[in-house]
């Protein structure tokens, strides 16, 4: 028996053991939780303890959560404003991380690995407490809010006149803080993509007397695609369904995605539709998590098999 | 020569003060001696003395210890294993399951991640009466399903970047398979191994959305108690808290990137070393 065990272990099954303990759990905590999501969205509301039945003649043939969201403006809306605010904070990622990583490319090594670590620690800090750092920053009173408001008196007309910025609980704040959170995943896949660029071609482009703008425009540009749409997606999945960020800065009456999930969740017990929201922005996550798995191991310089 | 790119180390300029300006406002308040957090009262140590002295915060600090070092560690063993799996093994019935099961919790939102769990402990409940409650034990699982990815991954990468002929020849010598492993590959790997353990601990004792839906009565990890303060408003003790954080960490990085400077320095001088020797 002992002997058995032993051969068997030797042989074939320490690959087996490699590849199915962790196969195993992540069938049981991850791929298991995410089909009962889905059997959930197909469930009904209910009273009991927890919160949901599954009933009639065909109980995963019940469409009402799905016709509830796509006839009820509220959700629709929370998709709209989800993905308009990730689209804004991407957007605001790439204009201040193109440049940055750029910028990092280009300093001596010495400088560069501090600037890289600058890059990464506030990503080791709590994420929670970045956040909280804008509410000091953006509220009524506190020094941030007072100079943008002075500087915006002294520059409109007197009757625009205010006594502070309403910054806080707007759209304008979460994608302020979206992009201070998550602009480190944008800065180091382009970096990353960026170093690899092999920087005779920009010099060659440079003796034949094309203008630094032309080379960038010509050359490095059209060779960080990979990595500005892998820096992109990195940014843009996750802040589509952020939940944290909106609840804390956000507008109430105007909510994300994530914040109605939690909502449906967490206050008015509804199960069945929070799954149902869950399922359909999983649905519409599918397509860029897929091109992300893409354009990530190209912008890496991996070869695809 | 090359022009010095002004715009660029402008907007590095601009972008590191975007970084560190809140984060440094926030340290600086964490000194204000007025409960106002907006308004600067003086230079006190009150709110440091009011975090030290509430056993809330203590006790909730404590426990965001103790997962992350249960759900690191355990997510360390698990993910090496199927980061050396997805490396070594390129055949095997669902292995294309297995990568996207590795790579799509990276990435997907994490409320999805939390609900889904949530549900299956709820589901589990109902069908083999376990877990009787939420609390420790579930965060802890949800905690090491989502850092075993990213130990997977870094892994992966490492060893996809690893001279496999070192393998063979101690396969060739007669090493069993498990032996290739604990002799060869895992010392080898090691730095990736302990750098995912790292990144698992901060990510388990920094996570907010994924323990919300998954704790219960009895468990509130640090986070979730800032969570529940900071949702009513600024507090002073939380940036004595922040303060303390960025201090630790920044000290840890700093550390850290130290030795891995000094480490890389010495291995270059050892293969210069090495190669005048043989010359």
């Amino acid at each position: 028996m002992r002997q058995a065990f032993s051969n068997w272990f030797n042989n074939k099954g320490w690959i087996k053991l490699m590849i199915g303990i962790p196969f195993v759990w992540l069938t049981v905590f991850f791929l298991l939780p995410f089909f009962i999501v889905v059997a959930m969205s197909f469930g009904t509301n209910t009273m009991t303890q927890p919160p949901f039945s599954f009933g009639g003649e065909h109980p995963l043939l019940n469409f009402v959560g799905y016709q509830r969201l796509f006839g009820d403006w509220l959700y629709l809306r929370a998709f709209l404003t989800s993905i308009s605010n990730a689209c804004g904070a991407t957007l605001f990622c790439l204009l201040i991380g193109y440049p940055m990583a750029l910028a990092l490319t280009r300093v001596s090594k010495g400088w560069r690995n501090i600037l890289l670590m600058l890059v990464i620690l506030p990503f080791w800090t709590s994420f929670l407490l970045r956040v909280y750092a804008w509410m000091g920053l953006m509220g009524k009173s506190s020094w941030f809010n007072q100079m943008i408001t002075s500087a915006w008196n002294a520059l409109v007309p007197v009757d625009w006149a205010v006594n502070f910025m309403p910054m806080m609980h707007s759209n304008f704040a979460v994608i302020l803080v979206m992009t201070y959170t998550y602009l480190p995943f944008m800065i180091l896949p382009l970096y990353a993509n960026l170093e690899r660029l092999d920087p005779s071609l920009d010099e060659a482009a440079m003796d034949l007397g094309t203008k630094p703008f032309g080379v960038f425009r010509d050359i490095t540009l059209p060779q960080s695609i990979p990595g500005i749409i892998a820096g992109g997606l990195l940014v843009f999945i996750p802040a589509a369904g952020e939940l944290v960020i909106p609840t804390l800065v956000g507008d109430a009456s105007n909510p994300m995605i994530g914040r109605v999930i939690n909502d449906e969740f967490a206050q008015v017990r509804d199960w069945p539709m929070a799954a149902t929201v869950a399922v359909v922005l999983l649905i519409l996550m599918v397509g860029p998590m897929m091109a992300y798995s893409h354009y990530q191991s190209i912008a890496e310089g991996e070869e695809r098999p | 020569m090359r022009r010095r790119p002004v715009f660029l180390i402008t907007i590095l300029c601009f972008g590191f003060a975007f970084f560190y300006v809140p984060i440094l406002s926030m340290m600086v308040y964490s000194f204000n001696s007025s409960r106002l957090v907006t308004v600067w009262g003086g230079f006190s140590f009150r709110w440091y003395e009011a975090l030290f002295s509430n056993r809330q915060i203590i006790s909730a600090f404590l426990l965001s210890i103790e997962i992350a070092l249960f759900s690191a560690t355990f997510a360390t063993i698990l993910g090496t294993m199927a980061g050396i799996a997805l490396a070594r093994f390129t055949r095997f019935r669902g292995r294309t399951l297995f990568s996207g099961m590795v790579t799509a919790p990276l990435i997907m939102p994490e409320v999805i991640t939390g609900v889904s769990s949530l549900l299956m402990f709820v589901m589990m409940a109902e069908w083999i009466g376990w877990p009787g409650s939420r609390g420790f034990t579930t965060v802890l699982l949800a905690h090491i399903t989502f850092c075993l990815v990213f130990v997977a991954t870094i892994v992966q990468s490492r060893m996809s970047s690893f001279d496999r002929s070192i393998e063979e020849a101690a396969m060739d010598l007669g090493s069993k398979p498990w032996q290739v492993m604990r002799d060869v590959t895992l010392p080898v790997i090691f730095p990736a191994i302990l750098s995912g353990w790292l990144l698992s601990f901060t990510i388990s004792l920094d996570d907010v959305v994924i323990t919300t839906f998954t704790t219960g009565p009895g468990a509130t990890t640090l986070p979730l108690l800032i969570w529940s303060k900071v949702k009513l408003g600024v507090t002073p003790d939380v940036n004595a808290l922040a303060t303390i954080t960025v201090v630790v960490v920044g000290v840890g990085v700093a550390i850290a990137g130290w030795l891995m400077n000094r480490a890389e320095a010495r291995r270059e001088t050892d293969a210069r070393l090495a190669y005048q020797t043989n010359a």
